[in-house]
Parts: structure tokens; sequence; C-alpha cells
């Protein structure tokens, strides 16, 4: 369970120009479940879903993982939740890597180099054996039908085969949370109803999935298990289909 | 400690993919950085080798040198000073030496000569460096006409060439009797070029010289070790001229390189905001930077230095042994012993490699040190 406590985030804090992209927001996401942020453009959802994936820190408030306390390597003995706010870089970089998995609106996959590094890519810096990653990295893309691509360099692929690329990056070192920032912008509605049916699977996997959307397919789906609507930083609707 | 060492690895390898990615710019880069290398590389191996060759050669020249002076300059020695000299305590054997330089008008070239009284070399007779018999075109038995002093020919059989293992010194060289000498110079009798000393203990030879510049004031004794010095700083003035005309060249490549490497082009930034994202800490992408930079040089020093080392030592360092051997027209042919100055290798890599990688890292640090987020909103 994520729980968020007054998070708000404020930029050029001081100045003039003082923008608050969230504004006191108090929240609690379940686990195993997907839970979508729905709103327009700079309502904020990005801004929330990056603090809750340790990228950047709120101004003010707290923000508590439960649960997850067995992929945080400091994590003391028998406490079972975090709270990330206060953590120095190094601590959030460790969680960032082994908790959360990212799948960014232009998939941000690294061109000229394959499609099977770029995949192996979170997994590089963690000191684990490149045999042991390369492996997984393959059998996910046998997971999600693009193993005949490994080889071949990113640019090079379709908008279906560049999402499935994205999904296989953010679970190669198999996080327990999964956060997709409007995920399907740039696919067309028979590739947004296949990304959802792959959310749909490692939902059924264990996993828990977050999505900033403003996509019907997505916030309209009936996989979905929570939806949280925000509107100038703020939650203004939050509701849970279970 | 093996999780670090994987890091390592890991970080490594996407290094190398990713140095491939952009093949025009790196192996533009690393040409010219081996070039560079090269070209340092090699002329530091010249002249060491030349400064070695030399010393092993002058290890033979005789300890001390008198000559004379008139009027500042170098003059004829008298015979006598050679028997008066041998009687200084401490002096074990005094040889009056015979030499000059020979014009040859036909090629432009000047030639060593010397008179030696060695039975071998008679009269009319005549031992040759190489490259005189090259300048010339002449063989064992061919006969060698030189004009004398009143420009009558003096013609001499040759009955030696030396061999080219002693080109650095022999090249311009022709020996003949001291009769054929005076003969061909009008040299005067009872008169040397200079005097060959030779000293039992090395230690005396500054009292030994002083003794004779006091009972000789017009002379002027040099000792070996002088001699050995004036070769190290002529090497060394030709090495150095050599690296100012060079310093050029090396200065242009810092600048390419510089902007090469230092230049983070707008795809570079996106990739390290996406490494940042996906967990990559900013020691991990300085990691990876250093990496680039250790690679193109470490990989254009190593063969750099080894194609210097054919260069020099296998192939006698055609491309720029003609500025650095030092003859004008005659120029020894000789295989250089190999001989590396460690130290002077590890200048040239702190000068070149360390440079080079810190100016890929330093850039990258600003862009490394973005928020992750950064990389959400692309």
């Amino acid at each position: 369970m994520i729980e968020l406590s007054g998070i708000t985030k404020s930029f050029n804090s001081g100045k003039p120009n003082q923008f608050t992209a969230v504004d006191n927001v108090t929240l609690t996401v379940n686990n195993q479940q997907i839970t979508v942020f729905k709103g327009p453009s700079g309502s904020g959802k990005t801004s929330l879903l990056s603090m809750i994936g340790c990228m950047a820190r709120p101004t003010s408030g707290r923000i508590f993982l439960h649960g997850v306390a067995a992929a945080v390597p400091f994590q003391q003995e028998g406490v079972d939740s975090v709270e990330i706010t206060s953590l120095p870089e190094r601590f959030l970089n460790q969680i960032r890597r082994s908790t959360f998995g990212f799948i960014f609106q232009q998939f941000n996959l690294v061109k000229g180099i394959s499609v099977l590094e770029n995949v192996m890519l979170p997994a590089y810096p963690t000191g684990e054996g490149q045999a042991l990653f390369r492996a997984r990295a393959l059998a996910l893309l046998e997971q999600f039908n693009i193993a005949r691509l490994a080889g071949q360099r990113v640019e090079l692929l379709s908008g279906g085969e560049l999402q499935r690329v994205a999904i296989a990056r953010a679970l190669i070192n198999n996080p327990s949370i999964i956060i997709a920032d409007e995920p399907t912008a740039h696919l067309d509605s028979k590739l947004s109803q296949e990304f959802m049916a792959i959310v749909g699977r490692l939902k059924g996997e264990g996993k828990s999935v977050l999505i900033a959307s403003h996509d019907p397919i997505v916030f309209d789906s009936p996989l979905i298990d929570a939806l949280v609507e925000m509107r100038d930083g703020a939650v203004v609707a939050s509701r849970s289909s279970r | 400690m093996k999780r670090a060492l994987e890091r390592h690895l890991n970080i490594l390898e996407f290094t190398l993919a990713s140095l491939l990615r952009r093949k025009a710019k790196n192996l533009s880069l690393l040409a010219m950085y081996l070039l560079v290398i090269f070209i340092l590389a090699s002329l530091q191996f010249f002249v060491t080798a030349l400064k070695r060759e030399a010393a092993i050669i002058l290890s033979d020249a005789p300890d001390m040198v008198v000559q004379r002076l008139v009027a500042g300059r170098q003059d004829l020695v008298p015979a006598r000073y050679a028997a008066e000299i041998a009687n200084i305590r401490g002096v074990t054997a005094v040889r009056p030496r015979l030499w000059g330089y020979y014009y040859d008008a036909l090629n432009g070239a000047n030639y060593t000569i010397i008179a030696n009284d060695d039975p071998a070399i008679g009269p009319e007779r005549v031992s040759i460096g190489a490259g005189v018999a090259k300048a010339r075109n002449l063989a064992v038995g061919d006969l060698l006409p030189l004009i004398s002093y009143d420009k009558a020919p003096v013609m001499l059989e040759i009955s030696t060439i030396f061999p080219s293992n002693s080109d650095l010194i022999a090249a311009d060289m022709i020996i003949i009797s001291p009769g054929d000498f005076r003969q061909l110079f009008n040299f005067p009798s009872g008169q040397a070029t200079d005097l060959a000393v030779m000293v039992r203990n090395p230690k005396e030879l500054p009292t030994v010289a002083a003794k004779i510049a006091g009972q000789f004031p017009d002379s002027r004794p040099i000792l070996k070790n002088e001699i050995q010095r004036t070769y190290q700083s002529i090497f060394d003035w030709r090495g150095g001229m050599t690296l100012i005309i060079l310093a050029s060249a090396l200065f242009s490549f810092i600048i390419f390189a510089w902007d090469k490497a230092a230049g983070l082009s707008a795809e570079e930034r996106k990739e390290i905001g996406i490494l940042k994202s996906i967990g990559w800490e900013t020691s991990d992408v300085l990691l990876l930077k250093f990496w680039e930079g250790a690679v193109i040089s470490l990989t254009a020093f190593l063969v750099g230095t080894v194609l210097a080392y054919g260069h020099v030592f296998f192939l006698s360092a055609p491309l720029f042994a003609q500025a650095l051997k030092g003859w004008s027209v005659v120029y020894p042919r000789f295989q250089l012993v190999p001989v590396v100055d460690v130290y002077q290798l590890a200048v040239l890599f702190f000068l070149t490699v360390v440079p080079y990688t810190t100016a890929t890292i330093i850039p990258c640090w600003r862009a490394a040190t973005i928020d992750p987020d950064a990389a959400m909103r692309y």
C-alpha cells in the first residue's frame, strides 16, 4: 500500500513565478490493484507519480510505502513500511530501482542500441550478473511476443512494438509497482486496448499498477480498481471499483 | 565486491555498445588521437634510443681530448704537447689525432676524414662508412677519388666498408693513413688536430685537466663526460625542436578532442535523463562517461604506442629520422636497439589519456545531476 499524506509540490518557491503542481494530496493506493489518475494536462498527475516513484521529493508532506519492505535493502527487520520523502538520494535510487518500473509517455527508449539492450538497461548498474538479467530480459521479450526483435535497433520498431519493449524494460528488475505516465497517448485504440490487457495480466501476477491518463480507454476500462480524478494539483474525486 | 565488479563490467559493456552507435564521430576521434600518440611516442622512443646509442658509442671515446686555441678558435696542436702531457702523473697514454672534414662537391655531402696508423689501412688505401659508399655508389676494391688542397686528384682503394650497425658514428666517415691525410690537406708535420688522453683513475680527470691547462695555457682539455653531455643536449634539442613543430598539431588535436568530448548533444542529454529515470544513479552515469573516455583514449594510447614502437625499432623511424639524426646529405642507416623510458611514457599517458577522460566526464556532471523526473516530461 502507498500512503500519501498532505503532499504538496511547488516549483520556484518564494519567487514571483511560484507554481504549485500538487496541492495537499492525501491518498491511499492499494497493493496489487490498478489505480488510474485521471485529469487534464497540468492537473498534477505526472508530478504526483514522479514523487511516488522516488524521482522527485515533495515540497511538504510524507509518502509511506507499506508491504514493499522486502525490496528495500536497508529496511529494519520486522518493520513493513518505509517513509521515502526523508531518505537520502542514494536510498531513493535503490528503492526506485528495486521497487518501481516506469513506462513513459514517449517510451524513452535509447536509440542506436538493440531491443534486448534497452530492456536490460535498468539492470546494468545493479551489480547483478549479466547472464541472469539477460535470461530474464529474453523471457520478458518472449512473454510479450517480441523475442524475434531482440537484436533489432529500437528506431526500426512500430508503435505497438515500442510500447511492449518499454513494458518489458519496466519489468526487468522485477518491481512490485509499475508506474505508467500517459502510456496510450501515442497509440491507436487497438494498441491502447492491448496495453490495458497487458496491464491486467501484470495485476494478475501481483503487481500494483499506477497509470496517469486522460484516455477513456484507460480510465473506463473494467480492469481498473481505483480512479483518482485530479484538477489543478488537487484530488477532486476518488472512487474504488471494488 | 563481486557486485561492484559486475556493475563495472555491465556498464563497460554498455559503454562499448554505446560507442558503436556513434561510429563516425568516435572513429574519427580515435584516428586523430592515435595519430598524435603515434607521433609523440615515436619521437620519444627515437630520441631515447639515439641518446642511448650515442652514450654506448662514446663509452669507447678517450677520457679526455686536448685541443689548442688561438684567438678563441681551435688550432693545430704541436706534437711535443703529447710527450709532455704523457709525463703528467696519472696519464696512461696520449695519442695525437689527425682528423678533419672533406666537402664533396659532387653531391654536396660533408665527410669526416680520420687518419689512422693501423697497418690494415696502408698508404693509398681507405675504409669508408656505408653512407659514403652509398652516396658515391662504391664497393670494396673500387677507387675513391678525392681532391687534394691543390686540386690534384688522390686515388685511394677501398679496403673496408663499415657495417651498417656502426652507421650512427661511421656513416660519413673516411679513414686513411696519416701520410695520405697530410698529403690531402697539406697538413703540417709535427702537428695534430687534437690529443686523445687516457687517464688511469677517472676521478683524477679534473686534476689532470687542470694540470694540462696550467702547463699549456693555450690548451682546452675536454672531458669525456662533457662530450657525452653535449651529445645528450644535441638530441634533446633536436627532439625539442621537433616537439615544438608538433605542438601546433597537438594543440589542434586538443581543441578538436575537447570539442568532441566536452560537447554534449541534445540526444546525449536526453539519454542521460532516460538513464536517470530508469534507476541509474549520477555515479553510474559518470562511470559510463568515464569508460567512454577511457576506452577511446586508452585504445589510442596503446595502439599508438605499439605502432610507434614498430615505426622506430623495426622500420628505423622513416617519418622523421632525417629531422633527428642530424646529417644533411649522408644519413646513417641503422637498426636502433629497443629502449623504452617508462617515466617519459607515463608522462605521455598523463598528458593525453587523463585530460581527455576528464574532458569527457566534466560536461556530463551537470547533465547527470538533473532530477530523474525530468525524463518524465520529455
